[in-house]
């Protein structure tokens, strides 16, 4: 084809366009990176990296910045939100491909999907308004009462319940991240070869056991993937967070209190950062984001190119 | 207890609760949707649309700013990001076919759609607001369109690779230069399919609130200046749910209300077109 495309000017020039129009993802991304080192090269210079990333200062007014407590509440958040959302997301995935009547699988596919087209904003502003108050007036004084005086335990569930917090923060963006690792697991059971399920049925597999023992082993790789991606996706997410987080620079150990996450300080502050050293502090809280979640994205993306090699043999 | 009855007991309480997840998940959509389509049908009133929003902590007074301002910045974004989309997806997929460097974009567009988009409106805020002095509504359309491009580039690229490579030879074979093959043979094969790229892209960044945040920022007034801040539907709900007013609260429900069943009815149209196209 190359040898046509040569001969004709318009088509040269159409190529051409067409180059450059691609080539603009690989300019976002080297643009995103070079703004965002340049725009915190102030905060770079007066606070190191190793400096900043370890230190919990957050003091607009003495001017002293560090990422940990934002680093922290990005954490915690994203992990929580993980150990809730994947088992659910992996038993979405087992009940759609395996135990399903074939009239449902359809409904409860599309259904799942919308869930992961629904914009954070309204699940943000849903958990304010409607989860918030379940969690404050229930579900915490409860969690409380019962695991409150627990020794080690117990260190998770102290201080007011006020339903802003780590734990419906997690809560919520586990239900945003539910879709995604739920439809991506789906669709690497679905690459199970039938017939090695068969086979499996054959010599007197229970159902159960064919899952564990033949699509679970065989979709591995696809479903790390999954999560990997959705660790990826949740450790970005702004506006699901950013109505229940509260804004706390601290480091607490309890789940019932406030803190902050990277994106939900950017979101807060960013824009009335009013001096060039808090500007610039946010920037660099913005480029520690972008390179946590562009590493994070591409080692899922690793995992999903191996695993559908490996389906494709 | 036997074996069998034991791994009979064992499958059964494995397969009940994966069943219980699965309504797990229904719960939530069921729960999310249904609590804002009660509290927005409630909110929602024709003065909605009409008026401009009244002073604050006034009752009465509505979002017609934002829904003006979110159709605009939406529209530009979709104008700018769709092209570059289309355009880009195509070289991936027919010039550049089969290429290391077409499977590296492409790679690279499908983490760029997972990127938080709160740094992508950090980035256009040092581009395009901070050497300007001010918030603008381009600046919002921008950071919009930037989500867009890897979404189209990459549905571009696999609904293209789905037009069989023969219907491209017989259009070469009657003489016809390739971008004349790519315009009128194989964009017609995969219209379909670009088409509900573009819905789902529009569908993705009409609920986007974090790029908007500082860069088209809000305004309070009825503008049609793209060059000023302007106000977003997204960006109101955040400021009215987090203020003190319960009549703020109220619009946020019915903005709320109004974007969730437009970015619902885009994603099912978009759902809609591909099975009847590639069923």
């Amino acid at each position: 084809m190359a040898r046509t495309a040569k001969k004709n000017p318009v088509d040269m020039s159409f190529s051409v366009i067409t180059a450059i129009a691609s080539f603009s993802v690989i300019i976002f991304i080297i643009g995103i990176l070079y703004v965002l080192i340049s725009e915190s090269s102030l905060a770079i210079g007066k606070f190191g990296v190793i400096k900043f990333l370890t230190s919990t200062d957050w003091d607009p007014v003495k001017e002293s910045f560090g990422a940990l407590t934002n680093i922290y509440g990005t954490a915690v958040t994203t992990v929580l939100s993980l150990i809730i959302a994947i088992p659910v997301a992996i038993g979405i995935a087992i009940f759609i491909t395996e135990i399903s009547p074939n009239f449902l699988k359809g409904p409860i596919g599309v259904a799942i999907e919308l869930l992961a087209a629904i914009p954070s904003i309204i699940y943000g502003m849903w958990g304010l308004f409607t989860l918030s108050p379940i969690m404050s007036n229930h579900v915490e004084p409860f969690l409380e009462k019962t695991f409150g005086s627990v020794p080690l335990l117990g260190i998770l569930f102290q201080g007011t319940p006020m339903g802003i917090d780590i734990l419906t923060a997690s809560i919520i963006l586990s239900i945003m991240i539910i879709p995604f690792t739920a439809s991506i697991s789906r669709d690497s059971f679905n690459l199970t070869p039938a017939v090695v399920k068969e086979s499996a049925y054959a010599i007197g597999a229970t159902k159960w056991e064919v899952v564990k023992n033949v699509v679970l082993p065989y979709s591995k790789l696809g479903v790390f993937g999954g999560i990997v991606l959705s660790l990826g996706r949740a450790l970005g997410e702004t506006m699901a967070v950013a109505f229940v987080l509260g804004n706390n620079h601290r480091i607490t150990t309890s789940l019932l209190d406030a803190a902050a996450t990277i994106t939900v300080t950017l979101a807060n502050e960013f824009a009335e950062a009013d001096n060039d050293i808090y500007l610039s502090s946010l920037f660099y809280l913005a480029l520690v984001l972008f390179v946590m979640s562009f590493i994070t994205l591409a080692i899922a993306k690793y995992f999903l190119l191996r695993a559908e090699r490996k389906y494709s043999r | 207890m036997t074996r069998e009855q034991k791994r009979k007991i064992e499958g059964s309480i494995a397969l009940s609760l994966s069943t219980m997840a699965a309504f797990f998940g229904l719960f939530w959509l069921v729960f999310i949707l249904g609590d804002v389509l009660v509290h927005g049908i409630k909110a929602l009133n024709l003065g909605l649309f009409m008026n401009d929003p009244a002073p604050a902590g006034v009752e009465g007074g509505g979002l017609r700013n934002a829904f003006v301002g979110q159709l605009m910045i939406t529209l530009f974004a979709t104008l700018i990001g769709v092209p570059i989309g289309v355009l880009g997806g195509t070289f991936l997929a027919e010039y550049a076919r089969g290429r290391k460097i077409a499977r590296l974009i492409s790679i690279l567009a499908d983490i760029m759609v997972s990127v938080p988009s709160i740094v992508i409106g950090t980035f256009i805020y040092a581009i395009l607001v901070k050497p300007i002095g001010h918030f603008s509504g381009w600046a919002g359309s921008v950071a919009l369109a930037i989500i867009m491009v890897p979404v189209v580039l990459r549905t571009t690229e696999d609904m293209l690779s789905l037009v069989p490579w023969t219907l491209r030879e017989a259009a070469f074979a009657l003489g016809a230069p390739y971008y004349k093959v790519i315009t009128q043979v194989v964009y017609r094969g995969a219209a379909t399919g670009i088409l509900t790229g573009i819905l789902l892209s529009i569908a993705r960044v009409a609920g986007e609130t974090a790029p908007l945040l500082f860069t088209s920022f809000n305004n309070s007034f009825f503008s049609l200046d793209m060059k000023k801040p302007i106000s977003s539907l997204t960006v109101t709900i955040f400021q009215y749910a987090m203020g003190p007013y319960d009549s703020w609260h109220t619009q946020a429900w019915a903005a709320a209300f109004v974007i969730t069943i437009f970015i619902l009815i885009l994603t099912i149209t978009g759902r809609l077109l591909v099975k009847w196209r590639y069923r």
